[in-house]
């Protein structure tokens, strides 16, 4: 309990029965405290586990020679003509670049960022500052309903229904992209941008606002200029929080993207992403061979991004609150 | 600027931001309409209650529904007790200014934040490969037994996953039952472990329940996970061990999705099956919110 109403016990001399009742006590609250350890342990065991599969990469020999860290992260010299990064792990040559892991992760996740942050953000703004109070309590279930969609039922609207609009609307050679798998994605992060900056927005104290239309400011200036900064640090952890989902969300990129290791910037050709990769080819991989470590290897960067854009949103959603309370919090 | 054109330019602009809301919403009402149109006339009886047949042009989808059903199931059965007792000593037992909790919060934000995909890898690396085989050698199976992907696998997997939701819905309704109620209880002589059983968490009981149903819905729609520890594409069979694969709601749907010969022949059992994943997700997420605004509006009159 917060106020600590543990009982403490003073008289030394306890009857039998109180000494058992006090021991069960302890047992029980023992208990209860190593039940609490679970959720360290699983974020130890994750990475511990994840990690271990992938560290042949790094011991075995034969490993180390198929998916060095050169041929992983640096261009090949390939014959002229031919892509110096490639992602083809089961060809007669493995060829295990990253890159065009990365710049596929990068591009459909820098698309849904452009469509959600907006989207998001102002949604939040509209729902924070100007909506009546009824709307606004129809908004929150409604964007919250919008969370609950599985991710594999918003890959299937793209596939099915997204990909021809997609498609016939930027004139793309190709039905499945990084746009439609962008845009597919940004329906999963909306949310999460929604929820966390409204939040932020929410917990500005009101007397910043009176003081602003006191001076004369129109709502939306003080909505602009001054609760909008106010809440700024939470904002930013909510956008950072959705770059995080948007990196590690999977079945959406594996359903809409193509998943073609292509490097190439352009929104109409297809992306493979990293998450994806994962599960295209888990299932067909040898247990222990170089291509299984190498997945596992990108699982332990996935752990590894997420973990740090978590680490940075959770500083700066407790930044605001330190900072609108003027550090009473 | 004159204070009528700060006016008008500030009242286009909120109409900017009313406009954000409303295309997220009009988004959602889209998609809603979409799947209900394509897939109401899909969902039978039949469709509901038999297996698929002609290698997935026909039938229904039985035992992707009972696999997601056992596996939510056993899923819960997990992550419930884990849950409940880890959120009971972050605000009952852990003593002020612990570091130790403070940990166990860190944890748990991050751990909310991993990679659906991520868990997928740590269930096949830690459930499978080290505990099913530690298993198998310790029972002396000959052939892989545990060590293979199941549904035991498959749900522990995802009871970690959902851990973070049932721990924070746990901690709120924690929060909602009064401090005078302990007291009250602590001062009648009761020891704290029997306020909590019979004064915190019956009080806290609705929001648990509130933490359970969200866990489900999660649970239910997640497929990444469940990708490598145990899902599988068409089985004849339910699922009668814990180490039987299983059918899946939202993997048949990838499955059938991506890999069909004739997409244009199963689109109405496709649409019908991401329409029964939908209901069931939003049921469950609807019998959340209900809870929590009846506990909400009790506890609001209690005060």
């Amino acid at each position: 309990m917060e106020q600590g109403l543990t009982q403490t016990a003073f008289a030394p001399a306890l009857s039998p029965t109180a000494r058992r009742r006090q021991l069960r006590e302890k047992a029980i609250a023992g208990f209860i405290t190593l039940m609490a350890f679970t959720g360290i342990a699983a974020l130890i065991l994750i990475i511990v586990f994840v990690a271990k599969e992938a560290l042949a990469l790094f011991t075995d020999p034969a490993a180390r020679h198929e998916a060095s860290f050169s041929k992983m992260f640096l261009a090949q010299d390939v014959p002229p003509g031919r892509p110096p990064f490639r992602w083809q792990p089961v060809s007669r040559i493995p060829k295990v670049s990253m890159i065009p892991l990365f710049v596929g992760t990068l591009k459909t996740t820098v698309v849904s960022m452009l469509v959600a942050v907006p989207l998001g953000v102002f949604g939040a703004l509209f729902a924070a500052e100007f909506a009546p109070r009824r709307m606004r309590e129809l908004l929150k279930p409604v964007i919250e309903l919008l969370a609950g969609i599985p991710s594999v039922v918003l890959g299937f609207f793209a596939l099915m229904v997204m990909s021809t609009v997609v498609k016939d609307l930027f004139h793309f050679d190709r039905p499945l992209n990084a746009m439609l798998a962008g845009l597919g994605l940004a329906l999963a992060i909306v949310p999460v941008i929604f929820t966390v900056s409204e939040d932020a927005l929410t917990s500005v104290p009101r007397s910043y606002r009176e003081a602003s239309l006191a001076l004369g400011a129109t709502p939306w200036e003080t909505a602009w200029k001054v609760v909008l900064p106010a809440a700024a640090p939470g904002i930013l952890a909510a956008c950072v929080l959705g770059f995080g989902r948007a990196i590690g969300e999977t079945m959406i990129v594996l359903m809409a993207s193509g998943n073609a290791d292509v490097i190439s910037w352009s929104l109409g050709d297809s992306a493979r992403s990293l998450s994806a990769t994962i599960a295209a080819e888990m299932g067909e991989v040898v247990v222990g061979s170089p291509h299984y470590s190498l997945l596992f290897f990108i699982g332990v960067q996935l752990f590894v991004f997420t973990f740090v854009l978590n680490l940075i949103a959770s500083t700066w959603t407790k930044r605001v609150v330190r900072k609108l309370t003027g550090g009473a919090a | 600027m004159k204070h009528a054109t700060r006016r008008t330019v500030g009242l286009a602009l909120t109409a900017l931001t009313g406009l954000c809301a409303f295309v997220i919403v009009a988004v959602l009402a889209f998609i809603l309409a979409n799947i209900l149109e394509g897939g109401a006339a899909g969902v039978t009886w039949k469709f509901l209650s038999q297996p698929p047949s002609d290698g997935m042009m026909g039938g229904g989808i039985f035992p992707a529904i009972f696999g997601t059903a056992a596996l939510t199931l056993l899923m819960t059965v997990a992550v419930m007790p884990v849950g409940v007792l880890t959120a009971v000593y972050l605000h009952e037992y852990a003593p002020p200014n612990s570091l130790f909790a403070r940990w166990v919060r860190v944890a748990i934000v991050n751990l909310a934040g991993v990679p659906s995909i991520v868990f997928g890898l740590f269930g096949l690396g830690f459930f499978i490969l080290f505990v099913g085989r530690g298993m198998d050698r310790m029972f002396g199976h000959e052939e892989m037994y545990w060590a293979q992907p199941g549904i035991l696998w498959a749900s522990l997997t995802l009871a970690v996953l959902t851990l973070p939701v049932v721990i924070v819905s746990t901690e709120e309704a924690l929060r909602a039952v009064p401090m005078d109620h302990r007291t009250a209880s602590l001062a009648l002589g009761a020891t704290q472990s029997q306020t909590l059983a019979r004064v915190v968490l019956p009080g806290a009981l609705p929001g648990i329940l509130t933490g359970a149903v969200l866990a489900i819905s999660r649970g239910a729609g997640e497929v990444a996970p469940i990708l490598f520890t145990g899902a599988a594409y068409f089985l004849p069979d339910l699922p009668t061990h814990l180490n039987s694969q299983f059918m899946h709601l939202g993997y048949h749907t990838y499955v059938m999705a991506t890999q069909s010969p004739d997409v244009e022949a199963t689109r109405p059992l496709l649409y019908a099956t991401v329409l029964v994943l939908l209901m069931l997700t939003f049921a469950l997420n609807l019998v959340a919110v209900i809870i929590r605004t009846r506990t909400r509006r009790k506890a609001a009159s209690a005060h």
